[in-house]
């Protein structure tokens, strides 16, 4: 990583990676986030992130991006997974168990058919 | 579930209700029906509105529209334009005045409701923590560049006390004074300590901040340090925060190598560094000075105060203790400027509060909303009402040293200000919910149970006091209590703010001295007629 010596290189380092972002998601960039807080993981976030990387990998699947997050505020719905496809609008599903984790990936991110029962409205 | 969206009050102290305020609230009642609005519309009335001209008032949240005075025959007009139709109805509304003290502020809220703002929380849940490269997107450590190459610390101490920010952690201390205490003290050697022992039961804030957004803490520390003259600092972590702790710590490695911690930061000589310490589980350890103790690697126990920290506190040295929620504040306001912060909330309160929500509601979880938004709003609109729809019986803020706020002061704003003047207190942000099947005899010995445990022992007030406090209340509950014992808790309560070592002590006696002033007929019932109004309490007859 690069040191920062100055206000200017720090922006610069900001424009490079939203520059990078923008390239990915104007190129469709799948990208799958999971609340990883203490009460998303206490809710079986673990589990659900396994479940999607176990997903991917059964499926053979490229170019979907997995990260996680924090809490963000709504710990009654945990554990709350957000999907991004490309520049589209963020969608955020609740109470996503193993099995929902998994129809996410193949109906979602893989055909883009929004799960309408499991999306929380934000 | 229904979803709430908006919310009427009725005003209808004596004089309201002499001018139609009854007809008013039956009409608009029918009204909302009439256009097929009632599971969305929440409409109650309210007492004193703390103004006495334009009445009666009808007030209509999130937007705090006020319109008075409202006739019977202007309610369809009103249900149709503005609840219906969502636009002001201006030929009804009173002229903008700001209501003292016991309901809604006009002037704080700039549309910012129902929209939560997110200032601390801005980047929690959004970013990917353990990447620093997501928090540099967001705007992150440009704050911190700004303060190294463009301010001195004199400036930046002069922003945040024109930003009016003041302590989250509860006490509510006027932050730009604090800074201004350390870097006023000659001392070459200071620390800056970043409180994140956060043990006060049902809050979990800071928690979140830290797992969501721990570069934000990291950056708020050095801006501080940069300004009172510090190279070093800690964070002091609770120990079963173990998430959090890692994230710190990732945090830590990534900012050093990115040349944002350590030595020359920014390129400039000025150098910080930040170390990670877990607490071990005692709630005495988020008193500042018992926490001072703890780094030091003793028994944790308060020390006297004076000194204060800010002169004499981490070995000996001036040390500038902020909570996490403080800290999270200071990039954005750096960044936006003092004038921007002072936006939102009140003004004597500026800014935002996380308040994390639980008990009989049926939305639990976090929110940050501007400051002086009332108790009502929060349940109703955020929390999404009460569970079941049972009534609203009391709340109780700020972990176990917050206050007990019963029903009558919902409609209170929630800043440091307004709440003290009706003398309860804001505690460090937790909101728990109580509907009526709670029993206040049996919350208080709950809360008196848990600082019965949690005193250090160290002054004599605290331990005994709490202990037979509890023991009273115990008594009550098992239908033994004598009305002697009230007197008796009254001055333990007194005895226990006023003679206290430290803060754990002096906020102990909060929970008695509430339950008398509020629920004094409830408890009354308990011993005298021998019965728990709710059915809680065992009343088994057995006496300690």
């Amino acid at each position: 990583m690069p040191t920062i010596n100055s206000l200017d290189d720090l922006k610069k380092i900001r424009e490079e990676a939203l520059k990078k972002r923008d390239v990915k998601n104007t190129a469709g960039q799948k990208q799958v986030i999971v609340g990883m807080g203490t009460c998303g993981i206490a809710a079986g976030a673990r589990e659900t992130m396994k479940a999607i990387l176990e997903t991917i990998e059964n499926d053979n699947l490229s170019g979907i991006v997995v990260t996680q997050t924090g809490c963000i505020g709504v710990c009654e719905m945990e554990p709350i997974v957000q999907v991004q496809i490309g520049e589209g609008e963020k969608i955020t599903y609740g109470k996503v168990d193993k099995a929902t984790a998994q129809r996410i990936i193949e109906e979602h991110v893989v055909n883009g058919n929004v799960l309408k029962d499991k999306v929380i409205p934000m | 579930m229904k979803t709430i969206r908006s919310m009427v009050l009725v005003s209808s102290d004596p004089l309201s209700m002499e001018r139609g305020a009854q007809q008013v609230f039956d009409n608009l009642q029918s009204e909302i029906k009439s256009f097929g609005l009632e599971d969305e519309i929440s409409l109650s009335m309210v007492g004193d509105v703390g103004r006495h001209d334009a009445l009666p008032l009808v007030i209509v949240y999130p937007e705090a529209t006020i319109y008075g005075p409202v006739k019977p025959q202007d309610t369809r007009l009103l249900v149709e334009e503005h609840l219906y139709k969502g636009r002001t109805a201006s030929e009804l509304t009173a002229s903008i005045r700001e209501l003292s003290g016991k309901i809604a502020w006009v002037n704080a809220r700039k549309g910012t409701i129902p929209a939560q703002q997110r200032i601390v929380l801005q980047r929690a849940g959004i970013i990917d923590p353990t990447n620093i490269e997501d928090y540099i997107v967001h705007d992150g450590y440009q704050a911190l560049g700004k303060v190294l190459t463009e301010m001195t610390p004199a400036d930046v101490i002069n922003e945040l006390k024109n930003s009016g920010l003041r302590g989250r952690g509860g006490a509510g201390f006027p932050t730009g004074l604090k800074w201004g205490f350390v870097a006023g003290t000659g001392n070459k050697k200071k620390y800056v300590v970043c409180n994140a022992d956060e043990s006060e039961p049902g809050t979990f804030k800071d928690r979140l901040i830290l797992e969501g957004d721990p570069h934000s803490i990291l950056e708020a520390m050095t801006i501080a340090a940069y300004a009172v003259g510090a190279d070093e600092g800690y964070v002091y972590v609770r120990g079963e925060y173990a998430l959090a702790q890692e994230r710190l710590k990732i945090a830590i490695e990534q900012a050093k190598e990115m040349g944002m911690l350590g030595d020359n930061i920014f390129g400039t000589n000025f150098s910080f560094n930040i170390h990670v310490h877990s607490g071990a589980g005692a709630y005495i350890c988020g008193e500042e000075t018992a926490l001072l103790e703890s780094i030091e690697g003793r028994r944790g126990e308060p020390r006297p105060r004076p000194p204060y920290p800010t002169t004499e506190g981490l070995w000996g040295k001036p040390t500038l203790v902020n909570n996490v929620e403080t800290l999270a504040n200071v990039p954005a306001i750096i960044f936006h400027g003092a004038d921007w912060f002072r936006s939102f909330g009140t003004p004597s309160s500026p800014g935002t509060k996380v308040y994390t929500i639980l008990g009989n509601v049926n939305v639990t979880g976090l929110i940050e909303v501007p400051m002086g938004i009332t108790l009502r709003e929060v349940i109703t609109i955020y929390a999404k009402g009460m569970k079941n729809g049972a009534t609203f019986k009391m709340a109780q803020t700020g972990g176990s040293s917050g206050s007990i706020i019963p029903a009558s002061l919902q409609d209170t704003p929630m800043d440091y200000d307004s709440f003290s003047r009706s003398g309860v207190s804001l505690g460090s942000g937790a909101l728990l919910i109580c509907d009526d099947n709670n029993c206040v005899v049996d919350l208080a010995k709950v809360l008196q149970n848990f600082f019965r445990v949690e005193s250090c022992s160290k002054c004599n007030p605290c331990r005994i006091g709490n202990e037979r406090a509890y023991q009273i209340l115990n008594n009550i509950s098992e239908g033994t209590g004598t009305m002697q014992d009230l007197e008796d808790l009254t001055m333990i309560s007194t005895n226990l703010s006023e003679l206290s070592n430290c803060g754990l002590g002096q906020t102990a006696g909060t929970p008695i001295r509430d339950v008398l002033d509020h629920f004094r007929a409830e408890v009354e019932a308990h011993i005298k007629l021998k019965v728990c109004p709710t059915g809680v309490c065992p009343m088994s007859g057995k006496r300690k």
